[in-house]
């Protein structure tokens, strides 16, 4: 009873954040994935137009390759960045630090924005390269998948190594140092020891890549110019244009199922709390 | 080890440098709205030559621009408040009561950082119609609070793994009730986690773009949004002046949050 009495109060505390989170967020999204198959009738007739509707399976095709691409890229970008932080002396890792903190803080608009006016056909590079007689005409770097693949990596790059550099800053230093003396190459040493130490954080950085991506809306919608459509601008347009709230809400279901299964998988590796609650 | 290095593929000192131009590669591309906002063009393009802050005076004196701008500081700012307020309480509520039901609680409570924003859209949006919250600034502060209390319940969390509990069960053994320990003993110790939570929280507030397309139309239109007309229009070079401007806050906010987790290192150190 004591104890009960206790903690009480702190239950209490955690009442209103959980009220306003579950009746006003919680309650919505389950509501949008009730409609999924409610809307416009009950059944599962939105699930069944992927197989019948060529253009949403190529919309989700669409968005998984650049998802995957995006994760390899970023995650190996940020691999080599966290890498060098963790064998650098204080000073640069600092450093390195806070330009990756800063960097994960800009904008995303202000970023699109910037490649935008760095890549477009009469942009800074073209005018540039053209200007410098490298080239006779203009380069399209955007509108098209490379640039939202540009915007998308440039943009994930600090998420893949802020948790790939708390995994490496976890590995005892001496395990590499007792590989070298007694007799491995840098090389065996950084693939047979130190890479297969590092796949927790792989997996981790990678998943929360994936995740993230899967959602992007204002880099592709920028970037891609109308060229390259991903699932979140197209529900955009089914529901702010068209009100077909039906088939948006069928992808909203895919894709948190798809967000959902990538954690649980992840779950099976490690948990999920020490995988992003470094950060 | 030096003699190990020179016999590796790559030496670590090639690898610092390509590291190097990644990080700049990470932060430069930003920065070309600067010279871009200073065209004396009435385009988006580099000045050649003269500089001209034309756009600056457009930024600064349009209805339009101050009052997305007001409007977005007015939802940041009531939000991070709303959001630190309800964030805080949860984060120390959870860290004193420890069972299977309260491990579930969080795992909710990060919900909003785990759902894409395009979802969290569509469910603001379809709930904000019936509660005729759509395009006013309550329903956008209700909406950034939410999708902001996790950064706060992670950085409260994380300064209250550092506090020691003994402190709170002393307080409580000397006859202090929950509310007495929470305002004089437990806040104080987690004031620096506290308020970095609360820079988070406005950030992304003030920055935030995909709800605000969703539940904002006429008389609710943040920076983001204008910022996000201009960038499709293609034509307004005050869009680079407004870029500039947001990156500026941001950077402010981050040395400030920065100078915080700094100043409570010290303190530590010194108790």
């Amino acid at each position: 009873m004591q104890i009960g009495r206790q903690t009480y109060g702190y239950w209490l505390m955690t009442a209103p954040l959980f009220v306003v989170v579950v009746s006003l967020y919680g309650w919505p999204i389950l509501s949008i994935l009730w409609l999924s198959v409610s809307e416009p009738a009950p059944g599962l007739r939105n699930f069944a137009k992927l197989f019948e509707d060529n253009g949403l399976l190529h919309l989700i095709w669409t968005t998984v390759r650049v998802c995957l691409i995006t994760t390899v890229l970023s995650v190996t970008a940020g691999y080599l960045i966290a890498y060098v932080m963790n064998f650098a002396l204080e000073g640069q890792r600092r450093w390195l630090m806070a330009i990756l903190l800063l960097s994960f803080w800009i904008s995303v608009l202000v970023r699109a924005f910037a490649w935008l006016t760095l890549l477009s056909r009469n942009g800074v590079l073209n005018n540039f390269l053209v200007g410098a007689g490298l080239i006779d005409e203009p380069i399209t770097f955007v509108r098209n998948e490379l640039g939202v693949l540009i915007g998308m990596v440039h943009y994930m790059i600090p998420y893949a190594a802020l948790p790939l550099f708390t995994n490496m800053h976890g590995i005892d230093g001496r395990i590499a140092s007792a590989s070298r003396s007694l007799g491995a190459g840098p090389f065996t040493t950084f693939w047979r020891i130190f890479l297969p130490m590092t796949r927790p954080g792989i997996v981790a950085a990678s998943s929360l890549v994936f995740i993230i991506s899967l959602g992007f809306y204002v880099t592709p919608a920028i970037l891609g110019g109308g060229k390259v459509l991903m699932i979140a601008e197209y529900v955009s347009v089914q529901i702010l244009v068209t009100q077909k709230w039906g088939v948006a809400s069928m992808l909203a279901t895919l894709m948190l199922m798809g967000v959902f299964g990538v954690l649980l998988v992840l779950s099976r590796f490690m948990k999920l709390s020490e995988a992003f609650g470094a950060r | 080890m030096s003699m190990a290095r020179k016999n590796s593929l790559f030496s670590f000192r090639s690898l610092l440098i390509v590291a190097w131009i990644m990080c700049g590669i990470l932060v430069l591309p930003a920065l070309v709205a600067i010279p871009v906002s200073l065209t004396p063009k009435r385009f988006l393009s580099l000045p050649s030559g003269e500089l001209s802050l034309q756009h600056y005076a457009t930024l600064f004196t349009s209805d339009l621009w101050v009052g997305s701008a007001w409007q977005s500081l007015v939802i940041a700012t009531s939000s991070m408040v709303l959001a630190t307020g309800l964030g805080t309480f949860c984060a120390v509520g959870l860290w004193r009561v420890s069972s299977r039901f309260s491990e579930l609680l969080r795992v909710v409570l990060l919900l909003p950082l785990i759902i894409p924003p395009i979802i969290s859209a569509m469910a603001f949006y379809r709930t904000w119609v019936k509660l005729e919250l759509i395009d006013t600034y309550a329903g956008m502060i209700v909406a950034h609070a939410i999708l902001s209390s996790p950064m706060v319940m992670i950085s409260v969390s994380a300064a209250l793994a550092n506090f020691d509990v003994r402190l709170e069960q002393a307080s409580r053994n000397l006859g202090a009730s929950v509310t007495t320990t929470l305002w004089r003993v437990i806040i104080p110790a987690i004031k620096p986690g506290i308020f970095s939570g609360a820079i988070f929280a406005f950030i992304l507030s003030w920055d935030e773009t995909v709800v605000a397309l969703f539940i904002s139309k006429f008389d609710v239109y943040t920076l983001p949004r204008r910022m996000w007309d201009g960038i499709r229009e293609n034509t307004d070079p005050a869009v680079a002046a407004a870029a500039v401007v947001t990156i500026s806050i941001t950077l402010i906010a981050m040395l400030l949050a920065f100078w915080i987790s700094k100043r409570s290192a010290r303190h530590l150190e010194s108790a």
